[in-house]
């Protein structure tokens, strides 16, 4: 029975089509465009410090072995370092774009090559990391933010304070000297003391097995870090939206607690901290640099930690240029998910 | 703050003179020891700074030298040597001991560092409102987003191995939480009357920042500060642990250092490796509580009971 | 002291020599919150009663208790809130059931519309969903039928059927409460709370949203509790009447006698404050009152109108001043009528 005539203008049916297309459009845009300007950013930083800054990388290359003159002013040609600056950023800037990160003395490899071969390992490390601790961070932040001050909340944040309050890369070792040696309390060594794997050339489940025996430790490792970061975020999503109104409203429908905060509070709760997770993941390769050394986890870290001894500057630059471009492309993604989740925004 | 005095205007712009702060300084130390959290956290800290000073008084080269020492080698806690020895025979008290002194003092040189680099920037981006201050805040963002590690890693890499390049590199990753709290806490300071009526009467830009927003920004860079301390300790330690810090010297990173790359592991000798991850937990908790005990301070003034 | 005013005024349409059972029937309701350091006296010794079918507006200014008092009724309020007395929902003490009752009376027969309507529907879930949901809850019924009723209820408030997989913030206020409407009759409640159902509208869609409400009402048999701030609204919609002043029910009666001459002071300032629709006259009489209300973390002794009353006399000051009823209308004031005999009486 329709009650009423109604006054107010009809909205148009059905959601706006053409104007919401375009919109999301000019928002990709611009934050890609925003993404490329801080790429850009990141290769003039990156030239600043490794090649203007060093006093004379040819010396610091041939350090400790006889190099005669000519062979030095041969290997400054070499590497352009007699060119002038505006020309070197560039030809700088032309290697990267094309996936030239340079060579690497040490090794005797192209930088992207041992890149690439370093890459799928922290992957694996830090993608294995990231949801154990997004899993645990946020069924721990929910319960511990729907009862601030309980029990379960006080320790939460006293283990969170705790683990903060500790070096990532001494966590490793504890865990690695009580775990890993066999010679701490008569503890046996359980997990390998090291590397990614044990058995070489040995393909299928078998490698697999081994693989993640040897990613328990530095896995936890990692996530003992991180996960209290989220548990921290989403504690305080669920403590802001407990105080929302329509909480009422649910319950007065007759909802149980735990179906208010899983239905409605959650769901309200998990959209700021979906991009908050995505920001941290610049904050998490720290640990991951800390955790891959101390398990000798032959990743990226580890790859930066040998570029350390000599140090080997090529390699140095294109570890840090691929580190901090991965940050910009999850930044990147953390905007976009945003744009995509929240329906207040996808529609206007 | 009102004023106590008021000088007619003459050339020099009137300025608006604070009441005597030593008595509320004494009352807020006050505030923040009646909280567990901050006496816990002073006690901790007087106490590291304690430890650290007076550690020469009893602590012989002989003691660290590597050549000198005279202990078993990497031997577990026994007589003499409350917690072990080291693969040189040092005793591992002694050396946590005097690895206080590099971690502190790193910790506080990159500390001030940051303050200074961090306050700076934050007090032009919120004074010079405007394309300045835009810019500045921009380049903030930016900086926010480079890994951390990385690029500490880069500069200490870059600078050479020393106590000066880690200071440097923590430094420079560090400002950015500091800039934008300094700015925030400028803005709305300058949002305040008093400082229209100073400017109205001619104040310079920089007579405005060093008398007028300074002191009203200086509580917050105060907590700021010592929780920067907490996590300048934690990278001086990581970059030392990763080889980039002064071969000669002591820290609880190089301890670290040594002991993973020595084999301490695979040796199980955990009385090496958690002495000095438990002195720097300590001595991190008891900065990170103080600086939550004078937040809560700080907040307590403001809000009239 | 008199008997509290449970006897009910027949509603408007009853004849007067039947007397009905009540729907509900509030005795010495008295709430007390604990939220903070000092305990808030939010509600004391309230009685009231209404009769199925019947509108009641409750009036006062905020902080006069009303939406605690409607809150109370289905124990809605913080955790920490004390609550005493009786709440008879149907012959059922509403105060004394354990939760799994409280859960299965709430919505299914008695439902909210709640005020603001942005903020009381969930922003993430379509307003589809959000009617469906307590039909699920309480009604054994499938996912299609719950929708298909969710389509025919938004048809009943005149919110097309379609915009059922619309979000809250497609919605105009006005249509949003249409929605709230919606979904608080989704189980066929014998009671409905509208909870300033018309605030933040403008005044053209106010009227539609009330003939709206009340037709509904109506059609259905619901009770309907109204609370507002605005007396004007709830003369032109509900039967009766109850005013509340400081946590006390200070006046209660049929809504056109107590609108026309109300017999508690606070409630004739009340009347004088709010233009009457359709009598142009009321417009030139506001009745601005001086001070302020009192503070509700103290126990107030005596009227608590009284620092405020310009017909205070001493005996007002100290002592509880109850209900004194007088025929289907009842007033806490000394000087009503017959309100030396009653309390000679007690």
């Amino acid at each position: 029975m329709s009650v009423g005539v109604q006054l107010e203008a009809p909205t148009v049916s059905g959601p706006e089509e053409g104007p919401e297309r375009s919109d999301f459009w000019i928002y990709l845009a611009r934050k890609v465009g925003a993404a490329i300007v801080s790429f850009f950013m990141l290769l003039v930083v990156g030239f600043i410090i490794f090649s203007l800054m060093p006093s004379d990388p040819v010396s610091a290359l041939t350090r400790g072995r006889p190099t005669s003159d000519a062979q030095m002013n041969q290997l400054r040609h070499d590497l352009g370092l007699d060119q002038p600056l505006w020309e070197r950023f560039l030809t700088f800037v032309g290697h990267t774009l094309s996936g030239n990160l340079g060579y690497s003395y040490e090794y005797h490899q192209p930088v992207s090559t041992l890149i690439a071969d370093r890459l799928w390992p922290t992957l694996l490390l830090m993608g294995t990391s990231t949801l154990i601790s997004i899993w645990l961070g946020i069924w721990l932040g929910i319960r511990a933010g729907w009862h601030p001050g309980s029990v379960l909340d006080r320790s939460a944040s006293a283990v969170s304070l705790a683990l903060w309050s500790v070096p990532t890369f001494w966590l490793g070792l504890i865990l690695l000297v009580v775990f890993g040696s066999g010679t701490v309390a008569g503890i046996p060594a359980i997990f390998p003391a090291g590397g990614m794997q044990t058995h070489d050339g040995a393909g299928g489940l078998s490698h697999i097995t081994d693989v993640a025996w040897h990613l328990v430790l530095p896995c936890l490792t990692l996530v003992a870090v991180i996960f209290a970061q989220y548990v921290t975020i989403m504690r305080s999503s669920i403590i802001d939206e407990r105080g929302n109104p329509y909480l009422l409203t649910a319950r007065a429908k007759g909802l149980r607690d735990e179906v208010v905060r899983r239905r409605h509070a959650v769901p309200n709760a998990l959209l700021p901290s979906v991009t908050v997770i995505f920001l941290q993941i610049g904050g998490m390769i720290g640990g991951a640099i800390t955790v891959e050394v101390v398990y000798s986890w032959p990743g990226l870290g580890y790859l930066t930690f040998t570029a350390l001894r000599i140090p080997d500057l090529q390699l140095l630059e294109g570890t840090f240029i691929v580190f901090s471009a991965a940050v910009i492309v999850c930044n990147l993604i953390a905007d976009l998910l945003y744009r995509a989740l929240d329906p207040r925004v996808r529609r206007q | 703050m009102s004023a106590t005095q008021e000088r007619p205007p003459d050339t020099t712009p009137v300025e608006e003179k604070a009441p005597s702060r030593l008595v509320p300084i004494w009352r807020f130390t006050l505030t923040v020891l009646r909280m567990p959290s901050g006496l816990f956290g002073v006690l901790v800290m007087l106490g590291f700074v304690l430890m650290a000073l007076t550690a020469p008084l009893y602590i012989h080269p002989s003691d660290l030298s590597v050549t000198q020492a005279t202990g078993p080698l990497l031997a577990p806690p026994q007589q003499g040597y409350p917690l072990g020895t080291d693969p040189a025979g040092r005793s591992v008290l002694l050396l946590v001991i005097w690895g206080s002194r590099t971690s502190l003092a790193i910790g506080v040189m990159a500390t001030l560092l940051t303050m200074v680099l961090g306050s700076s920037i934050g007090l032009v981006a919120g004074h010079y409102q405007g394309r300045t201050g835009r810019l500045l805040m921009h380049v903030t963002d930016w900086f926010i987003a480079l890994p951390g590690l990385p690029l500490a890693i880069a500069l200490a890499a870059v600078l050479g191995q020393g106590a000066a390049s880690i200071t440097i590199a923590i430094g420079v990753t560090s400002w950015t939480g500091t800039a934008r709290l300094v700015r925030a806490q400028t803005l709305a300071v300058e949002a305040r009357p008093f400082i229209e009526r100073s400017r109205a009467l001619g104040a310079t830009d920089t007579q405005l920042i060093t008398r007028q927003v300074l002191p009203n920004v200086m509580p917050l860079i105060l907590v700021s500060s010592t929780l920067t301390v907490a996590s300048a300790i934690l990278a001086e330690a990581t970059l030392t642990f990763l080889g980039l810090g002064d071969p000669t010297s002591v820290s609880w990173g190089s301890l670290l250092n040594n002991a993973f790359m020595q084999g301490a592991v695979t040796a199980g000798a955990w009385w090496y490796l958690i002495p000095p991850g438990i002195a720097i937990l300590v001595i991190v908790l008891g900065f990170t509580l103080v600086g939550r005990a004078v937040e809560h301070a700080l907040n307590a003034r403001v809000q009239p009971r | 002291m008199t008997a509290p005013a449970s006897q009910i005024p027949p509603a408007a349409e009853r004849r007067t020599d039947q007397p009905v059972e009540p729907l509900l029937d509030v005795r010495d309701l008295t709430v007390t919150y604990h939220s903070g350091k000092v305990p808030v006296y939010a509600a004391r010794g309230v009685d009231f009663a209404l009769a199925p079918g019947e509108t009641l507006g409750m009036a006062g200014e905020s902080g006069s208790g009303k939406t605690t008092v409607a809150m109370s009724l289905l124990r809605l309020l913080p955790a920490e809130t004390t609550v005493t007395g009786e709440i008879r929902f149907r012959d059922e003490d509403l105060l004394a059931a354990n939760w799994g009752r409280m859960r299965s009376v709430r919505w299914a027969e008695a439902s909210v519309v709640f005020q603001g309507a942005m903020s009381a529907l969930n922003p993430v879930r379509t307003i589809g969903e959000q009617i469906v949901e307590p039909i699920l809850l309480h009604e054994k019924v499938g996912e299609k039928a719950a929708r298909a009723r969710a389509r025919d209820l938004l048809d009943s408030v005149g919110v097309p059927s379609r915009r059922i997989a619309s979000y809250p913030h497609e919605l105009s206020g006005g249509q949003r409460q249409r929605v709230m409407m919606a979904m608080a009759l989704a189980c066929d409640p014998h009671l409905l709370i509208a909870d300033e159902p018309t605030t933040a509208l403008d005044v053209i869609v106010q009227a539609q949203i009330l003939s709206l409400l009340t037709d509904l009402v109506r059609e259905r048999g619901i009770s309907l509790i109204m609370i507002s701030h605005d007396l004007s609204v709830l003369a032109s919609t509900c039967d009766r009447i109850a005013v509340m002043y400081a946590g006390r029910l200070v006046e209660t009666g049929p809504s056109r006698q107590v609108i026309a001459s109300p017999l508690h002071p606070y409630a004739r300032a009340l009347a004088g404050a709010f233009p009457t629709l359709g009598d142009p006259g009321s417009r030139l009489a506001p009745g601005g009152l001086p001070g302020d209300p009192p503070d509700l973390r103290e126990e107030i002794d005596g009227c608590p109108f009284a620092p405020r009353c310009p017909e205070v006399e001493d005996r007002c000051r100290s002592g509880v001043i109850p209900l004194v009823r007088r025929g289907d209308r009842a007033a806490a004031c000394v000087h009503v009528t017959g309100y030396d005999e009653a309390v000679g009486d007690g």
